[in-house]
């Protein structure tokens, strides 16, 4: 099909392989720079608390101590990444006021002359902290009287003045009592590391000129940047940032949390600092993929058509929700799968715990969704005695359909790519789904 | 106790790209004088090959072999705006960018040339090698190389490009949820077999074929280096990976690789799969996008093969070892307790 390309379409051998492959590919953390200090941040050693002193006087006793940044070192310290887009309110602190949310929260962020030294100046500083309520659990969570993780008061995101992100199309009750059966399941998903092999990091080099190059490895880097300048309140033009290869993103360097902090640091030392974070702080501190609890009640026909879905999904997005609520809203808009379904509610929540902050993982939103409504197609299958294929090929949505959230479905090959999933496991499908495209079905005579 | 085998498949879409805010890309082309082309991008590259796919669009709209074609890119102070590599969206987005800008600057060239040939624009085309021919007259052509070098020492004229592709924002109907969230949509079906040892509950995957329809590849093996990478992240994600193996509660949690569990070589299949190419209205020479999707298919497929073999649903991931065994033991006691009791119930 490439006849008319010349390359698009071609295996070129990739213009960047040979340095993977022989080890000289320069990374973040491969740079170095004269005078440069390591940054170590201070963090909640509990899950929710109210702190009451902060004690650096052993800290700056520590040899190769330089500085340290509390919260009023920071112009603009409370921030929400998807502010650069609209979202709203600003929630999360770069380094903690009063109060912290989740264990790991950064406190106080330690510069000194060598890493050593700036582990040492950490495992010396003395919180006083009162430790508070948390919860972990989502349901627990919304219930009456749970512990307050948000500043607002209640413990979800508000989207456009509501608690949840709502689809609606056609009338859902009266499809469950137009069909022949109704089955009702809960999918349940852990939380997950991206687990990238370069951890998140950044070195701030203060520049002759009066600026700041940032070499990073954000996987945006106007929005590293961006974020960074109003964290800062400095002209966007008095920062540099560099970068553009990464050794694993996911989603997790989606997040701007190192460069604010490491750029502070050199404005206020000028001098280069590093701030890169260890394999541990990866794992434990690091944003992860949100656990869901995802509730599909289906109706069904008797021959097997979805008539109508109610879909109740719960997101948590820990202490604060980075790029959570947008999943949200792509996890509604995939909520029915490649499937046409008439009747459609969806009710999705953001749900603030007191645990680690979620954020943007690949598959955004869509792939727990994803699992629970493939789980769901397998029941509907096994209710009403058809085979795995069948009922999928049977609800396939097709071009001209209209989705739950009333896009019109274009390019869409899902029966096409059923048919080359069954020839290339040898299952013999029956002639009539041979026989089936995703062309618009008016031009079929509909269904 | 016995080794039970079980099949499953599961079918997926997956949306290209974001609605809110906009979502947009730059590019900047410019030409040496030696007559490659330098293409300017503030995009990441995650690893997946953006800068190479990056010089394949360039080097697909200028004519110019592929070697021809300079990536820089993520330097703030010389690359245009970009939103950044997430959502599928960087070879459908930063392509489109690319392809916009190589245009502007193919048509500085073909402007140029027309006059240096004494042809119209329009009865030009280009040998795809680096040279500007007269339609049907194959001896009246110049090098791209000699046009990009008249035009800055002869004639004082820039051959340059700019690019941008942008989704517009789309609101979100907050009562009805209606949106246009994405550019297009790619497809993915799986069929998984797995071996489930009923003893130690440990799954082996024997098999991961999968068909994918991701529009026009714009390089097939590096389509191919996102579904194997997709596929070992399904089966860690599926069968292993959790930072907090007994959510909610926050005991257990990693330090590191050393006990955050993945799979290895060994516990990996050979993934098969077959690429459909249907070109999408909206990307770069029919583009959609393949990044993310690849992880999604295989995690159902798996979990729906595990009910194959045993019998029993599970609804939580990670499917873990322990989690199959109390699943089981669940089984066995229902189904204990679903049968006639003997003795007792006969005496009483």
């Amino acid at each position: 099909m490439t006849a008319d390309l010349n390359i698009v379409g071609k295996s070129v051998a990739r213009n960047d392989g040979t340095g993977f492959v022989t080890g000289r590919t320069q990374y973040t953390a491969d740079l170095a720079f004269p005078g440069m200090l390591h940054l170590k941040v201070v963090r909640s050693p509990v899950h929710h608390a109210r702190i009451l002193g902060v004690d650096l006087s052993a800290a700056r006793e520590v040899k190769g101590f330089v500085r340290a940044l509390t919260h009023e070192d920071v112009p603009h310290n409370v921030y929400t990444i998807l502010g650069l887009i609209g979202v709203e309110p600003e929630e999360e602190f770069v380094l903690a006021v009063d109060r912290v949310r989740y264990m790991g929260e950064p406190i106080v962020a330690i510069l000194a002359e060598t890493e050593a030294a700036a582990n040492e100046a950490v495992a010396a500083v003395r919180l006083d902290l009162e430790e508070l309520p948390a919860v972990f659990d989502m349901e627990e969570a919304l219930a009456e009287g749970a512990p307050v993780v948000t500043h607002w008061g209640n413990n979800t995101f508000i989207y456009e003045g509501d608690t949840k992100r709502k689809v609606r199309l056609g009338d859902v009750e009266q499809g469950f009592a137009e069909a022949d059966h109704v089955i009702e399941h809960t999918y349940r998903t852990s939380p997950i590391e991206h687990a990238p092999t370069e951890t998140t990091g950044c070195i701030a080099v203060p520049e002759a000129n009066g600026r700041y190059t940032v070499y990073t490895n954000t996987q945006a880097i106007y929005f590293s940047l961006d974020n960074t300048a109003i964290i800062l309140q400095v002209p966007n033009n008095q920062l540099r940032f560099i970068g553009g290869t990464v050794g694993g993103g996911f989603g997790g360097k989606v997040d701007v949390i190192v460069e604010p902090l490491a750029t502070l640091g050199a404005m206020l030392t000028g001098r280069p600092v590093r701030y890169v974070y260890t394999r541990t702080e990866e794992m434990q501190v690091s944003s992860t993929r949100s656990a869901e609890i995802i509730t599909i009640k289906d109706g069904i026909m008797a021959d097997g058509r979805i008539h109508a879905r109610k879909v109740t999904a719960l997101v948590d997005c820990g202490a604060y929700s980075r790029q959570t609520p947008y999943a949200i809203t792509k996890l509604a808009a995939n909520a029915a799968g490649p499937y046409r379904i008439p009747n459609v509610w969806i009710d999705a929540y953001c749900v603030y715990t007191n645990r680690t902050p979620t954020s943007a993982m690949r598959g955004f939103g869509v792939t727990w969704v994803t699992f629970a409504h493939e789980i769901q197609m397998d029941r509907i299958a096994e209710l009403v005695g058809l085979d795995p294929w069948t009922v999928r090929f049977l609800n396939a949505h097709r071009n001209g359909d209209t989705k739950p959230h009333r896009k019109i479905v274009a390019d869409a090959t899902l029966i096409e790519t059923m048919q080359a999933a069954a020839e290339l496991v040898g299952h013999e499908l029956p002639a009539e789904q041979r026989a089936m495209t995703s062309a618009p079905r008016d031009a079929e005579g509909g269904r | 106790m016995a080794k039970v085998r079980g099949t499953g498949m599961a079918a997926v879409n997956y949306p290209t790209g974001m609605n809110l805010g906009g979502d947009p890309s730059q590019a900047l082309i410019h030409a040496t004088t030696s007559g490659s082309f330098n293409v300017v991008l503030a995009a990441t590259d995650l690893g997946q090959g953006l800068r190479t796919v990056m010089a394949q669009i360039a080097a697909e709209t200028l004519g110019v072999p592929y070697e021809q074609i300079v990536i820089q890119t993520a330097d703030t102070d010389t690359g245009p705006h970009d939103m950044g590599t997430f959502a599928s969206r960087a070879t459908h987005r930063v392509g489109n960018a690319v392809k916009v800008a190589a245009i502007e600057a193919r048509d500085a060239v073909l402007q140029l040339a027309s006059e240096e040939l004494e042809a119209s624009v329009s009865d030009l085309e280009l040998d795809g090698e680096g040279n500007v021919r007269v339609v049907g007259s194959p001896d009246k052509s110049l090098a791209i190389a000699d046009l990009a070098s008249r035009a800055q020492f002869q004639y004082g004229r820039t051959i340059a490009g700019r690019g941008v592709w942008m989704k517009p924002k789309s609101e979100v109907d907050p009562e009805t949820g209606a949106m246009d969230p994405d550019s297009t949509q790619a497809y993915a079906c799986t069929v998984a077999e797995v071996e489930v040892d009923t003893e130690t509950g440990i799954v082996t995957v024997l098999s991961i074929r999968s068909a994918y329809e991701v529009g026009r590849q714009v390089n097939p093996k590096l389509v191919q280096g996102q579904i194997v990478g997709g596929a070992w992240m399904a089966v860690s994600h599926a069968l292993y990976e959790t930072t907090e193996p007994y959510y909610p509660s926050r005991d257990h949690r990693p330090k590191d690789f050393g006990d955050y569990l993945m799979p290895g070589p060994a516990d990996m299949p050979a993934v098969e799969s077959v690429v459909l190419e249907v070109p999408s209205a909206n990307g770069p020479y029919g583009v959609k996008g393949v990044g993310e999707m690849t992880a999604n298919s295989p995690i159902p497929a798996l979990v729906n093969a595990i009910h194959d073999a045993i019998g029993v649903r599970i609804d939580t991931l990670p499917v873990t070892p322990e989690a199959i065994l109390r699943a089981l033991d669940a089984k066995q006691a229902e189904a204990a307790a679903d049968a006639p009791a003997p003795a007792e119930e006969a005496s009483a």
